[in-house]
Parts: C-alpha cells; sequence; structure tokens
C-alpha cells in the first residue's frame, strides 16, 4: 500500500469521526441550555474549548452566543473542525484513497458528503437542530455500518481503525482535560445540583449516560466517571479502550508486514505505564497532570505512525 | 442547414427505420414514459452516489459536475463496426510507425511526404525522445481516435488523441448504469461486451513492461491529483485494473528505477499509465516548476528501466496540422490506402488556403491547431457577426496556429426528452490499446451527444451528453 | 598527445539534503581526434543510478545525493589521447536531425544585437565566413571572467560586450544559425600550455559545415581546437551540455569548489 494512501485513510475516518464527536458537543450544549442551570455562554465557552476550537472561534466571532457557537461547529468553513469541514475532508481523503475502498464505503461517504452539504447550505435553526444532528448522526453510522459490513480486514481496514481510535482517544482527552476539575474528589460543592449537571454533560458529550448507569448506578460519583472514562475497557469511548484498539491494529500490522515498528513500542508503554493502573493511583499523580501526559502520549504515537508508514516524504 | 436532410442513425434521411434499431424500437415502443422518465432520474441518481464526476477549470471553487447522461443507446451494427475497426486498426499501426520514424530517421521528410516545417516548428516535438527506443516499440500504448458520421456509409476521423485520451470511463460506467436499469434490453439485443476493458489493458501496459521486469510487471496510474478534472477515472482505471493509484510525489528515483513510497518502503514500478503532460512530467528534464511529475523519470525511461504509457513526445502525432497528412501517413507507413477518411482540411499556414478560409469564415469550422476540449474555435454557421470578425482578427495575426474544415452534416441520434425521442449530433470515440503483438479495439466507445437541438458542440465541458454505445453480435 | 584531466567539484550545504538528483555530462567519449584510455568518476555523499546516451550522444549519469548529507564530492580522472585534426570532427552522427542545430533555442535566440553582429559576416566560403565570425564575436564580446552571469544569453552578451568562454559560444552559435548554418555547444576541457590548475571546464561551438561536417571554433583563444582540446559534451546550448544540472529539496546555502587540473602526461 502507497504511503499516501495509508495516510488518506487515517485521515478519512479521523475525519468521521471528528464530525461525529463534534455534532456530540453541539448536542451536549443544546441539551446543557435547555436545563437553565448554568450560565449558557460558559457552557459553550468549555464546549468549544473541548472541541479544540475555541481560540479560532475567539479570532474570528466578536461576541460568544449559543448560535454562533452552534454555527461555528457545524458549518464555519473558516473552522478546520466543523461537522461541515470534517466531512468534506473525510470525502476528500476518500477520493484520494478511492482505489483502497470498496464501493459501498465510497458511495457511503459520498452519500454522506452531499446530505452534510443539504442539511448544512444555510444556518440552522434551533427548532431544527435535533432532526438536523440526528441526520448527521445516521448518514455517519451508515459509513461506519459499509466499513464494517465490507472491507476486507487488511492493512487498509487496520489504517482506517487507527485513525478512528486516535480521534476518539484525542476526544475523550480533550473532554477531560477541559473538565477534569469537575471530576476532583476535593470539590466544595460535591453533589450540588451543579455538578450533577456538570457531569451529565461530560457523560453526555461521550454518548455514555446509559452505559454508566449500567455500570455504576444512578449515583455520580466524579472518581468513578474518571474511571468509566479513562481505564474502564468495556466502554467504547474510554482511552483505556481507543488506546487498546491502536495497539491491536498497530499489532495486526506489524504481524502482515512482519516487522514491529517503533509507534508498537510507543503505544504498548503507553498502555501499560498509563492505562493499567487503579483510578486511585491517578489520582495519586494529579489528574491534571496525568491526562495531559496521556495526551502527549496519544500526540507522540499518532507522529510515530506517520513516521513508521511512511506517510509523508 | 435543413433539419431534413441530416442522416439520422435511427431513422436514416427518409424515417425508414434502420436495422439495428428494430429491437430497440419493439421495446421502446411498449415502454410507459413516464417508467423511463424516472429511470432517467434514476440513471442521474446512480451517476452522482458513484461520484462520476468532472472538474470545471477556471472556477473559483473547484466544481464537481455530472456529465449528462442519456438513457438512449446508440447502436451500431456488427458490419459497420467491423470495418470501422480495421480503418481505426490501420491508422493506430500508422501513429505508431510514424511516431518511430520521426524520432529516428525521418523517413517521411526525405522521401518529401511531410515537409520539414511540419516537425521544426511544432512545440510537440520532443527532443529527448531522439533515438529513443520505448519498449517493445510502442509509442501509442492507449490511444482514443474521435469519429463522425454523416451517413450510411461515411465517417470521418475528426481527431486523433495519441497522448492521453480521456472518457474510457463513461465509456464503463455508461454500460454498467444501462445493465442495471435496463436487464431485459440486453436480453433481447445481442451487444458486444466493453467490460473487458480494465484487464485488457492492463495486459496490454503489462506486455509493453521494461526487458527487465519480472513476469508479472508492476503497474500504477499517475495522476496529477484529485483536483484534475479527470480524477474520477484515474481513480476508477486504477481500482478496476486492480493497481496503485500515485501522484508526483510518491514517486522518487532509487536504485536506477522509478519507485513508489509504500507502507513498506520504495517498491519499483516497471509500466507507468501517466495522466500527467510531457511538460509537467520531470522537473529535472522538462518544466522545472512542475510539481505533478517525478525528477529524473526521463533519465531512468531512457535508460530502459520504465514504460511511459503514452510515450513523452506523442503530441506530435495528433496535433491538427499532422492530422491533415494522415491520409500520407497511413500511406506512407502501411502501403494501402486510409480506409478511414480526413475531414478536408484547409491549413491556415498556406497562403491560398488562408485566402479561402478567410473569404468564407462563415461556411467553416476553423480550429487551432494545438487546441482541445471545443475552446477557441469558431463555428462559423452559427457565430454571430462579431465572434466572426474577432476570429478573422487572431486569424490574420497568427494563420500557422489554425486549421479550418467545412461544417459536416453531423448525424442524429435519438435521446429521450419529454417529447419522446428527440435527434441530437453526436461523435464517437473508440478507444484503441496497442501492445507489441497486438491493437486491440473495444466495440464501441464513447458516444458523445450535444444535447442542445442543433448544437454540434459535444464536448462536456460545453454542455455535452454522454450515452452508451452498442455494437451489435454478427 | 596523451592529457591526464582530474575535476573535482564540491558541494557544500548549510541545511542537510532531503532529496537530490544531479545529471552529469562529465564522460568524453571516444571520437574524432580523441581516445578515453582510461575514465572515472567517483562520488562522495551521493550515488550513481542510471546512465544513458542521450540524443547528442552525450554519456549522461544520474545520481542521487544522500539523504542528510551536507557535503558533496565528485571526482572525474583520467587519461585521453588526441591528436590536431584542426578542429574537424567531422560528419554528424546520431539520429538528431541537422535541422535541430539550426533552430534557435532561448539561449542563442536572436535579438538585434546579434542580427547586427551576424550581418557584419564576410567571406567566400562558409569556412571563411565562419573564421571571419569567430573574430568578430571575439571583438564584440570581450573576454573578461567573473563580470558575467551564468544565465546571459548570446543577444545580453552582446549587448554587455563581454563574457567568458559560455558567452562567446552562445554568441558564436546565435550567429552561425542567424545565418543558417547549423551550430553547437561543446563543452569540454583545454590543456593549457602556462599552467595546469583551472578553475572552470572549457566551452567553445561548432557549425556545421558543408563538405567537412561539425568544426570547432574557440572565440575565446580564437583558434579551431588542437589537440589540445578534449570533448566532453555538446549541445544545442548550455543547457544541454551542462556538466551538472540538479534538482533539490533542502540542503540551502550551498558553496561550491571546483578544482580541475589539466596537463600532459610526461
Amino acid at each position: 500500500m502507497l504511503g499516501k494512501t495509508a495516510n488518506g485513510l487515517y485521515w478519512m475516518y479521523r475525519y468521521l469521526e471528528r464530525a461525529e464527536n463534534t455534532s456530540r458537543l453541539v448536542e451536549t450544549g443544546q441539551r446543557i441550555g435547555l436545563t437553565r442551570l448554568s450560565s449558557s455562554e460558559i457552557e459553550w465557552k468549555s464546549i468549544l474549548q473541548t472541541a479544540g476550537v475555541l481560540a479560532s472561534f475567539e479570532a474570528n466571532n466578536d461576541e460568544l452566543t449559543k448560535d454562533a457557537a452552534v454555527d461555528w461547529m457545524l458549518r464555519s468553513r473558516a473552522n478546520p473542525s466543523s461537522v461541515l469541514t470534517s466531512l468534506e475532508g473525510a470525502r476528500q481523503n476518500a477520493r484520494m484513497v478511492r482505489t483502497a475502498l470498496t464501493t459501498e464505503v465510497w458511495e457511503a461517504v459520498n452519500r454522506c458528503y452531499m446530505k452534510s452539504k443539504d442539511l448544512l447550505a444555510r444556518k440552522v435553526n434551533e427548532r431544527d437542530l435535533p432532526q438536523a444532528l440526528n441526520e448527521i448522526r445516521q448518514i455517519t453510522a451508515l459509513v461506519r455500518g459499509a466499513t464494517h459490513g465490507t472491507m476486507m480486514r487488511n492493512d487498509i481496514y487496520d489504517f482506517a481503525r487507527i485513525g478512528t481510535f486516535l480521534e476518539r482517544a484525542d476526544n475523550t482527552a480533550r473532554i477531560l482535560d477541559v473538565k477534569y476539575y469537575v471530576l476532583l474528589p476535593t470539590v466544595m460543592s460535591v453533589g450540588s445540583s451543579i455538578d450533577n449537571v456538570q457531569w451529565e454533560t461530560i457523560l453526555r458529550s461521550v454518548s455514555a449516560r446509559g452505559g454508566f448507569r449500567m455500570s455504576y448506578g444512578n449515583d455520580y460519583k466524579p472518581t468513578d466517571i474518571a474511571d468509566f472514562l479513562i481505564l474502564d475497557k468495556r466502554m467504547p469511548r474510554s482511552l483505556a479502550f481507543c488506546v487498546g484498539k491502536i495497539r491491536g491494529n498497530l499489532g495486526y500490522l506489524a504481524k502482515t508486514y512482519g516487522e514491529t515498528p517503533e509507534s508498537y513500542e510507543k503505544v504498548t508503554e503507553l498502555e501499560e505505564r498509563y492505562l493499567s493502573k487503579t483510578i486511585d493511583a491517578v489520582f495519586e499523580e494529579g489528574l491534571h497532570h496525568y491526562i495531559q501526559t496521556v495526551l502527549r502520549s496519544i500526540g507522540d504515537v499518532g507522529a510515530q505512525i506517520e513516521i513508521d508508514y511512511r506517510f509523508y516524504e | 442547414m435543413t433539419e431534413k436532410r441530416i442522416f439520422d442513425e435511427m431513422w436514416g434521411r427518409e424515417e425508414d427505420l434502420r436495422a439495428p434499431y428494430t429491437l430497440f424500437k419493439d421495446w421502446f415502443d411498449g415502454e410507459e414514459p413516464a417508467r423511463l422518465r424516472a429511470k432517467q432520474r434514476e440513471a442521474e441518481e446512480l451517476f452522482r452516489l458513484t461520484g462520476i464526476t468532472f472538474n470545471v477549470y477556471g472556477r473559483a471553487e473547484a466544481e464537481e459536475r455530472l456529465i449528462p447522461f442519456d438513457i438512449i443507446p446508440r447502436i451500431i451494427s456488427g458490419p459497420e463496426w467491423q470495418r470501422l475497426s480495421r480503418g481505426i486498426e490501420q491508422r493506430v499501426r500508422a501513429i505508431n510507425a510514424f511516431l518511430y520514424d520521426i524520432y529516428h530517421g525521418q523517413e517521411i521528410i526525405k522521401s518529401g511526404r511531410l515537409p520539414a516545417r511540419m516537425i521544426e516548428n511544432n512545440a510537440a516535438f520532443l527532443p529527448q525522445m531522439i533515438g529513443v527506443n520505448p519498449p517493445g516499440g510502442v509509442y501509442t500504448h492507449i490511444v482514443g481516435i474521435d469519429l463522425v458520421r454523416t451517413d450510411d456509409n461515411q465517417f470521418y476521423v475528426l481527431e486523433d488523441n495519441a497522448r492521453t485520451p480521456s472518457g474510457v470511463s463513461y465509456m464503463l460506467e455508461n454500460r454498467e448504469t444501462m445493465l442495471q436499469m435496463f436487464p431485459e434490453l440486453f436480453a433481447r439485443n445481442r451487444v458486444q461486451r466493453v467490460e473487458t476493458y480494465p484487464s485488457d489493458l492492463r495486459s496490454s501496459l503489462s506486455a509493453c513492461a521494461p526487458e527487465m521486469a519480472g513476469s508479472n510487471p508492476t503497474v500504477a496510474v499517475l495522476t496529477p491529483g484529485i483536483y484534475n478534472s479527470a480524477y474520477f477515472e484515474h481513480a476508477f482505471l486504477a481500482d478496476q485494473m486492480g493497481v496503485e493509484l500515485v501522484e508526483g510525489h510518491d514517486l522518487r528515483v532509487v536504485d536506477g528505477r522509478v519507485a513508489m513510497r509504500t507502507t513498506q518502503g520504495y517498491k519499483p514500478i516497471d509500466v507507468l499509465y501517466r495522466r500527467v503532460d510531457d511538460d509537467f512530467l520531470d522537473p529535472l528534464n522538462f518544466n522545472p516548476d512542475s510539481a505533478l511529475g517525478v525528477p529524473g523519470i526521463m533519465d531512468v525511461y531512457r535508460a530502459g528501466g520504465i514504460t511511459i504509457a503514452n510515450a513523452p513526445g506523442t503530441g506530435i502525432a495528433d496535433d491538427k496540422a499532422i492530422y491533415s497528412y494522415m491520409p500520407e501517413i497511413v500511406e506512407f507507413y502501411t502501403g494501402e490506402k486510409a480506409i478511414l477518411e480526413n475531414v478536408p482540411t484547409w491549413r491556415c499556414s498556406e497562403p491560398d488556403a488562408l485566402a479561402y478560409v478567410l473569404d468564407n469564415l462563415e461556411e467553416l469550422v476553423v480550429k487551432e491547431v494545438h487546441g482541445s476540449g471545443g475552446y477557441g474555435m469558431l463555428i462559423g454557421p452559427t457565430a454571430t457577426k462579431k465572434d466572426i470578425r474577432d476570429f478573422r482578427k487572431k486569424l490574420e495575426a497568427k494563420p500557422a496556429n489554425y486549421i479550418a474544415q467545412p461544417t459536416l452534416a453531423l448525424s442524429t441520434v435519438p435521446v429521450f426528452s419529454n417529447k419522446g425521442l428527440s435527434p441530437r449530433h453526436v461523435d464517437l470515440r473508440p478507444f484503441v490499446l496497442v501492445s507489441p503483438n497486438k491493437v486491440n479495439i473495444t466495440p464501441g466507445g464513447l458516444t458523445r451527444v450535444a444535447l442542445k437541438k442543433g448544437s454540434l458542440v459535444v464536448n462536456s465541458s460545453q454542455g455535452g451528453g454522454t450515452k452508451d454505445t452498442w455494437v451489435l453480435e454478427d | 598527445m596523451q592529457i591526464t584531466i582530474s575535476h573535482t567539484t564540491t558541494y557544500r550545504f548549510e541545511q542537510p539534503v532531503i532529496f537530490g538528483l544531479q545529471q552529469l555530462r562529465m564522460t568524453p567519449l571516444d571520437d574524432v581526434g580523441q581516445t578515453v584510455k582510461d575514465w572515472a568518476i567517483d562520488i562522495t555523499g551521493g550515488q550513481h543510478e542510471t546512465g544513458f546516451l542521450d540524443h547528442h550522444r552525450n554519456q549522461v549519469q544520474l545520481m542521487s545525493l544522500s539523504r542528510d548529507v551536507t557535503e558533496v564530492t565528485l571526482t572525474c580522472r583520467g587519461t585521453v589521447e588526441t591528436s590536431n585534426t584542426n578542429g574537424v570532427t567531422g560528419r554528424h552522427l546520431g539520429a538528431a536531425p541537422l535541422w535541430l542545430f539550426a533552430k534557435q533555442t532561448d539561449r542563442t535566440k536572436a535579438g538585434p544585437s546579434v542580427r547586427r553582429l551576424a550581418r557584419q559576416v564576410e567571406g567566400d566560403t562558409e569556412l571563411d565566413r565562419m573564421h571571419n565570425l569567430m573574430a568578430l564575436v571575439a571583438e564584440a564580446v570581450s573576454y573578461t571572467p567573473g563580470k558575467s552571469q551564468a544565465d546571459w544569453s548570446a543577444e545580453d552578451a552582446v549587448i554587455e560586450g563581454h563574457g567568458v568562454c559560455q558567452d562567446h559560444a552562445h554568441v558564436f552559435i546565435a550567429c552561425a544559425r542567424d545565418l543558417g548554418i547549423p551550430a553547437r555547444y561543446v563543452s569540454g576541457y583545454l590543456m593549457m600550455d602556462d599552467r595546469t590548475d583551472q578553475e572552470a571546464m572549457h566551452a567553445w561551438a561548432e557549425a556545421h559545415i558543408e563538405g567537412l561536417g561539425w568544426v570547432g571554433f574557440d572565440v575565446s583563444n580564437a583558434m579551431c581546437p588542437d589537440e589540445r582540446y578534449v570533448r566532453v559534451a555538446t549541445g544545442l546550448d548550455y543547457s544541454d551540455a551542462a556538466p551538472v544540472i540538479g534538482t533539490r529539496i533542502g540542503g540551502e546555502t550551498e558553496s561550491l569548489a571546483v578544482q580541475i587540473q589539466v596537463a600532459q602526461q610526461q
């Protein structure tokens, strides 16, 4: 496979994942707004921050309003991570790696792009927002379904998966990075309704309220939430789960190519050193410091993959 | 022009149903127009979803557009095709012999059949190809011959495309779409297959591999990238052949070969089907500003380390000034009269011809010698007075840049419209594969149709569409 | 005469090279008036990739620069046996048609100054006229090292009134072609009687004269090449015959040192 193709697959699936994550964050923000328990402006600021687009938003907008934030995240072409630009990026990369994709996947991603262009052609008003978000979820799910159902389990699939999970791990780590302070057990107002909202926000932004209840019951405890998002291997957006998948796919690649690359060593180290401990040990180390370290390591693994598999000249 | 006198491929001149269309007409008469209209929409949706688009040049935003597809097949009988394909094969063999000669002894010039100035002052002549022997002796691995028809037995070659002819993906997708939508039509009519083209292309290219290649040569398609107007076709062909689609920055010279950067290191390529123009192919040897090519590929090529298809420098065989000498060229290299006729052509570089052309601009089609895509041409009969005035100035300033031809009464074929079947003008581009021992012509080719009533311009960039082209068995 | 040549080119890069290719035309071949006894090119900091005979029958080598190098050295060494042919290298060989040498290139395109010069040429025979042209060019363009630009055209050099051997060759070729005589550029070595060390290769021109074939004219030395000349490459102009043409990514700020020794073997 061409290095460029590996690169294109990796980014195609990163962009798809990013589009989903961004639209989920918009949904979360929208829901919090409805509870009216916190200041909408502060929440949207933290949502933009979680999406990693706050700085660019502020550079391009005078005032932070809900409408402006939603528009920035859904459709702004100036925002490289908006749903629209992400899906365009996914489709652009899909075009580049067209020969590596099945017809089903190509058509799904093409449909996804055409549909999102229609959906997001104009500003989405508040009334239509839930419907639009719902449709975006469906069209991206279609690509995922076609991928699972029709793609060979070979190096093509491995690069697609690595892109997906690197983006997802990055996203979860960023949520934790922005919200870590509400997960610290020392917070004074434990159990207050404000914290409940915050915790619910976090779970909502990883689509995991149901999963959490199933595992930990109805009581939100910050250490449980942290454990769930960081270390729980059953939870498909936890850091441990995502990193485990990356290691798995790098392992398949190593086997296919008969060569164990440095990125595999790096991801193994990340997993063993940081994701195989207890949540208490994490808090002991200091949650913020820990998350920063993991975020950096994930970045390192990504950069090493680019080198190992010759994404660029 | 009087509409009545134009030859229609379904109805002839006198409203007599022509034989190849008999079974089709039975079927069509039994169809509900509403169902067909739905099918027409379904076809468009299929094309949109498959992403068969072309990018329009010269627009700020790289816009992707569909080429309109018409569901009514164009039908050619077996015997008609046999004669055509004999003529095409003869012409393509002559083109290859001509290219060899031009880059070696130039016997055709020494013999006086072709004036030396046709080569001397031709920008498409590539000195770097002088004395080079392309692997297998093949220059034009893929050729598209543009044909037009004016009567039952009258075809003309309008143009030879010996550089990087495009459009074959439409030929294949058009057939695929028709097979999906109207399987019953193919059950009634025995239509010759075109689906083998990608595998034929791969074997044909493989047969032209350099000597050092193994028994299973590595083939790749070189594209300028996703913003190129024909990118879809490049990806499509690579996919269908099961070979890599590469860009210049995927390639570099490694150990004396041109190699592609894979996830496991550099891997040498034996045959490169390039869809990048000569000038951009190698910044070390040609245009140094090109970012689309591969520095040093010409060195590797000249040392026999790779096959470039089509060979660099083939453009000398297909410009419109050389075209006017094709009857002489065919006769010189094959020893036979050309089976396919040229459209009579005035070379404006010749004073007598220029004078005639200037006197008759209203009647003629005037084309740039190096132009393509229907740009930069004048169609006298439909041009405004001002168009003609403007063109006259250009022509007088640089007569050698132009040739002129009579306006041909191009045949029409039916397209599906609100009124049922309506006649529209068409041309035909059959695709030819050349390997050392074989000339392979896919039955049919790409039919381009001018969708605007009365229009003669079939180019997709100017409102043309396409349709499936059938060559019947027997 | 046995001539020994040693030619070392050293490139130094401030930034390491990422990728680079160089096309070399640095190998003399057997020809009229010269027999190559031995010749070798050594490369450090790069490797030989491939080679071929180009359409001017020059031996071309393609070499790549190694990744991350900051210094590349090319060393050509060898011995060539020569004889005096009074500049005549004879019949045109190879597939390149003669008309190609009658066409101007970007470097030799005749502007008003070149044309004015060409119009002054006198002589009864083609050969006379070319000798006369050689003298006229030397008069119009004084030999002044260090003041001309490597990318000058023939017209530039005539307008400036000075140049080096490359400019002399270009002006001669431009005028010859303007007079309808095929001409070409020659790059090579010249053994000098008074010294061995030189800073650059030499260049001269050849004109194709009916009956004789190619005949060399060295404007800079006002003579037709004799047994002290070694021909290395020919072409339509400098860009066809240049000893090195390169392309590179990375490796900015280059310094180039050339050391040439040409001596008669004792």
